[in-house]
Formats: C-alpha cells, sequence, structure tokens
C-alpha cells in the first residue's frame, strides 16, 4: 500500500512535483505515464528517500519514509525493491553476486546468499548466466538481473523506473510477465514509469498521468479508457503507427473520414448505428481494438461519403467523435 | 677518457646494484605509505563534495585545499622542509630510509586526487541500488566503490609508483642514495657519462617494469569489457 499526500518537490527554480495526492492498494500494478519532465522519476525516487520532497509524505505500508533517517531509513529501504532503466549492475560482481547483493546487505549467511541467488535467476531465465560479469550480458539480460536483484531480499514494493525503454519487444513481453506473474505468487505492490502505453495495456491495474508534476488523470485502467475524450485515454490507445494521420491522404483520394472512440460500443453496434442513421459507413481506414477487463474500447478512422452526416449521427449516439473531415 | 669504463668502473660495478636497490626500496616503501594513506584521504574527499555520500562542503574544501598545498610545494623545497619531522620519524635526515618520509608526504596528496577521481567515475546509479538494498555510508564504500574503481585506482596507484621513481632521484641529490644520486655524484659532477647511461637506463626499465604490471593488474581487475 503506497499513500501520496500533497507531495512537493522543488529543485532550484523548478517545480518537479506539485502536490501529488495519489493512493496505490496493496497488490496493484500501477502504470504512472506522463511526458518528459513531467516528474514522474521524482516522485519515484520521494518513495526511496533518494530524494527529499519539499512537503508532504510517502507513506508505504504505514511508514513515512520522507520522515525516516539513518538506519530507520535503511531498514525501511529492504522491503522496496528498485528496478533502474539503466539496470545499475555492479561491474565487479557476477550475475549471482549481483542477485544475491542485498542479502549481503541484510548479513544472509554465503550458503543461502548462493541457494536464493540461484532461485531468482532461475525465475528470470537466467538461471545459466550465473557466473557472467554484467558486461558480457545483453541489455535485456541486465535489466532481468536488475530485477531479480530487486526482488532478492522479498520486498513489498517494486519501484520501476522505465524498466523496458530500452528494450525490444519480445523482451519487454517477458519482464512484464514476470511482473505479473510475482504479482501473482507474492502480492507484491508494483509502481512502474513507462512512456510506452502498451506497457499500461499490458500490465497495469490502474494508471496516473503526470502533467507539469501534477496528477492530470488516475484511475483504474477501465475507468481511464472508458471516458474516450481524455487525453490519456488517447495515448493509450492510438491509432496504429504511421496511420495517425492517414485522415489528410484519405481527404486527397477525395473522401471523407471521421475518427471515433469507443468504449463499450462494438463495431457491428456501430455499423448498424450508421445504417439507422443513414449516413452508413463505407470501410475502416485504420484503428485499434482491444479488450480490456472486458471492456471493448478503440479507435478508428471510418471512411464516408458525408462526414458532416456521420458525426452527427454518432454523436447523437453518444459515441465520442474526435475528428470528422 | 681518464677513468675506467663500464664493467671496470668501480662505481658501476660495486654501486650500481645497490644504488638500485635503494632506488626500489624507496619507490616501493614510499608507495606503500602513499596507497595506505592517500587512499582513505581520496575517500574522504570524495564522499564529502557536494551531492555525494556524505556531503560535508566545508570540510570537503578544507581538504581540498589542504591536498593542493601538498601537491603545490616542489619536492626540493618540502623535502628541506620536512628534514625535522623526517629525523623525529627515522632518527636521521640521510639514507633511503629518511627519503622514503618526504617521498611519501609528497605522493600521499597526489594519490590521493587520483583515487578521487577514480571514485567519480563510478556512476551515481550504482551507489543508489546498494543505497537501496539499505547499505549504510561503509558498506557502500566497501562493497561498491573500491571493487567498482579498482582498475582506476591500480592505475593510480601505479601512476603514483613511477611519479616517485623520478622523485628518487631528487631525493637522491640531498642524501638519499639510490640510482639517481650515483648518476648525479658520478655521472654529472664527475663527468662518467657510463655511469649516468647505465643509471637512466636502470630508470627507465624500473619505470617500464612498473607501468607493465601496473596496466597488467588493472586489466585483470577491469570486468567492463
Ligand atoms: N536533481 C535535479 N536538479 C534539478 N532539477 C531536477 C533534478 N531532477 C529533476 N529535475 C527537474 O524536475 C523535473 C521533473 O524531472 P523528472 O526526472 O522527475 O522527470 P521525468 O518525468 O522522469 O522525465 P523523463 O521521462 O524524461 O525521465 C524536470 O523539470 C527536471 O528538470
Ligand atoms: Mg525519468
Amino acid at each position: 500500500m503506497i499513500e501520496l499526500a500533497g507531495l512537493r518537490k522543488e529543485f532550484a527554480g523548478t517545480v518537479a512535483l506539485d502536490g501529488i495526492d495519489l493512493s496505490v492498494p496493496a497488490g496493484q500494478i500501477h502504470g504512472i505515464v506522463g511526458r518528459s519532465g513531467a516528474g514522474k522519476s521524482t516522485l519515484i525516487r520521494c518513495l526511496t528517500g533518494l530524494e527529499r520532497p519539499s512537503s508532504g509524505s510517502a507513506v508505504i505500508d504505514g511508514i513515512d519514509i520522507t520522515a525516516q533517517r539513518g538506519a530507520a531509513l535503511r531498514r525501511a529501504r529492504r522491503s522496496i525493491g528498485m528496478v533502474f532503466q539503466h539496470a545499475n549492475l555492479l561491474d565487479s560482481l557476477t550475475a549471482a553476486g549481483n542477485v544475491a547483493h542485498p542479502l549481503k546487505v541484510a548479513g544472509v549467511g554465503r550458503a543461502e546468499r548462493r541457494r536464493r541467488a540461484a532461485e531468482l535467476l532461475d525465475l528470470v531465465g537466467l538461471g545459466d548466466r550465473a557466473d557472467n560479469h554484467p558486461a558480457q550480458l545483453s541489455g535485456g539480460q541486465q535489466q532481468r538481473v536488475g530485477i531479480a536483484r530487486a526482488l532478492a531480499a522479498q520486498p513489498r514494493i517494486l519501484l520501476c523506473d522505465e524498466p523496458t525503454s530500452a528494450l525490444d519487444s519480445a523482451t519487454t513481453a517477458q519482464i512484464l510477465s514476470l511482473i505479473a506473474s510475482l504479482r501473482e505468487s507474492l502480492g507484491i505492490t508494483v509502481l512502474i514509469i513507462t512512456h510506452e502505453m502498451s506497457v499500461v495495456r499490458e500490465a497495469c491495474d490502474a494508471v496516473t498521468l503526470l502533467a507539469d508534476g501534477r496528477v492530470a488523470s488516475t484511475g483504474s485502467l477501465r475507468r481511464v479508457l472508458g471516458e474516450p475524450g481524455t487525453a490519456l485515454a488517447r495515448d493509450l490507445l492510438p491509432l496504429p503507427e504511421g496511420r495517425e494521420d492517414s485522415a489528410a491522404e484519405v481527404r486527397a483520394s477525395g473522401r471523407a473520414s471521421v475518427q471515433v472512440a469507443l468504449a463499450g460500443t462494438s463495431v457491428p453496434e456501430l455499423f448498424a448505428l450508421a445504417e439507422t442513421a443513414g449516413a452508413p459507413i463505407a470501410g475502416v481506414e485504420a484503428g485499434t481494438l482491444e479488450t480490456i477487463d472486458g471492456l471493448q474500447v478503440g479507435r478508428l478512422r471510418l471512411l464516408t461519403d458525408d462526414a458532416q452526416a456521420l458525426s452527427g449521427a454518432l454523436r447523437a449516439a453518444g459515441i465520442h467523435v474526435e475528428e470528422a473531415a | 677518457m681518464n677513468h675506467p669504463m663500464w664493467l671496470d668502473n668501480p662505481a658501476i660495478t660495486a654501486e650500481l646494484l645497490p644504488a638500485l636497490g635503494q632506488t626500489l626500496l624507496m619507490t616501493a616503501f614510499a608507495a606503500l605509505i602513499s596507497v595506505l594513506l592517500g587512499l582513505p584521504l581520496g575517500i574522504w574527499l570524495w564522499a564529502t563534495a557536494r551531492g555525494c555520500l556524505a556531503p560535508r562542503p566545508a570540510v570537503h574544501r578544507a581538504l581540498s585545499a589542504l591536498v593542493d598545498l601538498g601537491r603545490s610545494i616542489p619536492f626540493i623545497i618540502l623535502m628541506i622542509a620536512l628534514i625535522p619531522f623526517t629525523r623525529f620519524m627515522v632518527g636521521t635526515a640521510l639514507g633511503w630510509q629518511a627519503a622514503v618520509v618526504p617521498l611519501s608526504v609528497g605522493a600521499i596528496p597526489f594519490f590521493a586526487r587520483l583515487v578521487e577521481a577514480a571514485l567519480r567515475d563510478v556512476p551515481h546509479g550504482k551507489v543508489e541500488a546498494v543505497q537501496m538494498m539499505g547499505a549504510a555510508n561503509g558498506q557502500i564504500i566497501r562493497q561498491v566503490m573500491v571493487p567498482e574503481a579498482l582498475p582506476g585506482l591500480i592505475s593510480g596507484a601505479t601512476v603514483t609508483a613511477v611519479t616517485l621513481v623520478s622523485y628518487t632521484a631528487m631525493a637522491g641529490a640531498v642524501g638519499g642514495g639510490g640510482l639517481g644520486a650515483l648518476a648525479i655524484s658520478y655521472g654529472y659532477q664527475r663527468y662518467q657519462s657510463d655511469v649516468m647511461i647505465a643509471c637512466i637506463a636502470l630508470l627507465v626499465l624500473v619505470v617500464v617494469a612498473i607501468q607493465f604490471a601496473g596496466d597488467r593488474l588493472a586489466r585483470l581487475a577491469d570486468h567492463r569489457r
């Protein structure tokens, strides 16, 4: 359980966090998204004591991290696992040594450390790389070692700052399913910063959009996507890559298009609606469709002969029309 | 030439080896002391810097000034100024044992700066990663900083040792013994160029050997490749 209240952080001249209130229940995988400079990293760092907020509190399982110093802070940190964007492994240690490091710091004996490290490396699929130094591992493998290390001391909370942004999509999927399975088996709470909306769609239960150091919107994935008009919903489900600006192409070819965001309306229902209103849909130029938590959501660019009539009809039926041209 | 040359020259046959021994002993002891004292000083210098492990800007500035003072005093002057201290430490101001004192005092701040630079090269993210494990500063220094900076620390110690070799020659000029003293008293003052050449050749050999061994060790300690 993570609770941020009135969290504020100023650096000389800039306000990085401007009063953040946020609550993440135990066992949730919570995504943090937002533009570069929005304050995402600062927020996570305030939860670790690596950064001291100017005011406000960051409470993890009943302990206000911002109020801890010295030995108490070190103790509190042992229940938090942190995965960094660049794995930050120690080059002087092997993969197994890196994974076992938190246990060494905690005073766990050598035999137990070795056993746990082997176990965790197996968990992240690197059981055969125990004796390799980080320089002998690929970026994705290093990141997986970093995750294994973050889990070594059995934390209650896992904080991840862009854990997959340096990875290809296959490795990203691997790491996300690893995080999901950890939540299932260990019940840990996960806070994950990302700029990849696909990560949020695939891995998160809830998401928070930060803008200029404030919470611009937050809620379960289902709720956020259920309000198709918001910028966050639009970012989460964009049109397929390369088709975002295809409206101009459509126009050039002498046709008209209407872009809609769907939440809870199926495509057949959409076509039927248009048909009944006398403004039939001639086709779909581009689209994204997904079912998230039982909710059909998506974004479509529809082809039509009369954009005015179609958008009017759909609006009247409560469909969110984003552009018509 | 009016003196016996090369292998007929007693300055070479009888004195070259003992002089080499003195140079090696001076260098080894001074390097050892500089590493033993310069390492903690360098760590302290690094850790007290702004935004570092234990930021104490005032302490950092004071240490910094002290170290720079030590490095800026010309060695020959340091050696003379330290004579009373040397007498107090080793009972005499002559001989290679006495030379070790000013050599060490001169090299400690030099090595400390190299230590600080090597530690600064360790990415701060690694420190933070280990801080997140709940490690205390002492653990961070022992388990992260020293092992991660080891290649740089070994290179720094190598540079220090090489610098010390050339300083032993200066120490030799004022009673420290060693190859430098031999080169000056025979090669320079008595125009025996064979002695001069032999001494220089040996000094070059010593420097090359130290550099070779240092590079070798640094590479062994480097797991980044
Ligand atoms: N140590 C610092 N000193 C001064 N300003 C800082 C510092 N750290 C962050 N900032 C500022 O705070 C703001 C938020 O930074 P932060 O790193 O939290 O952004 P972010 O959302 O993580 O961005 P990105 O997606 O690029 O990682 C930025 O304007 C940044 O310049
Ligand atoms: Mg960031």
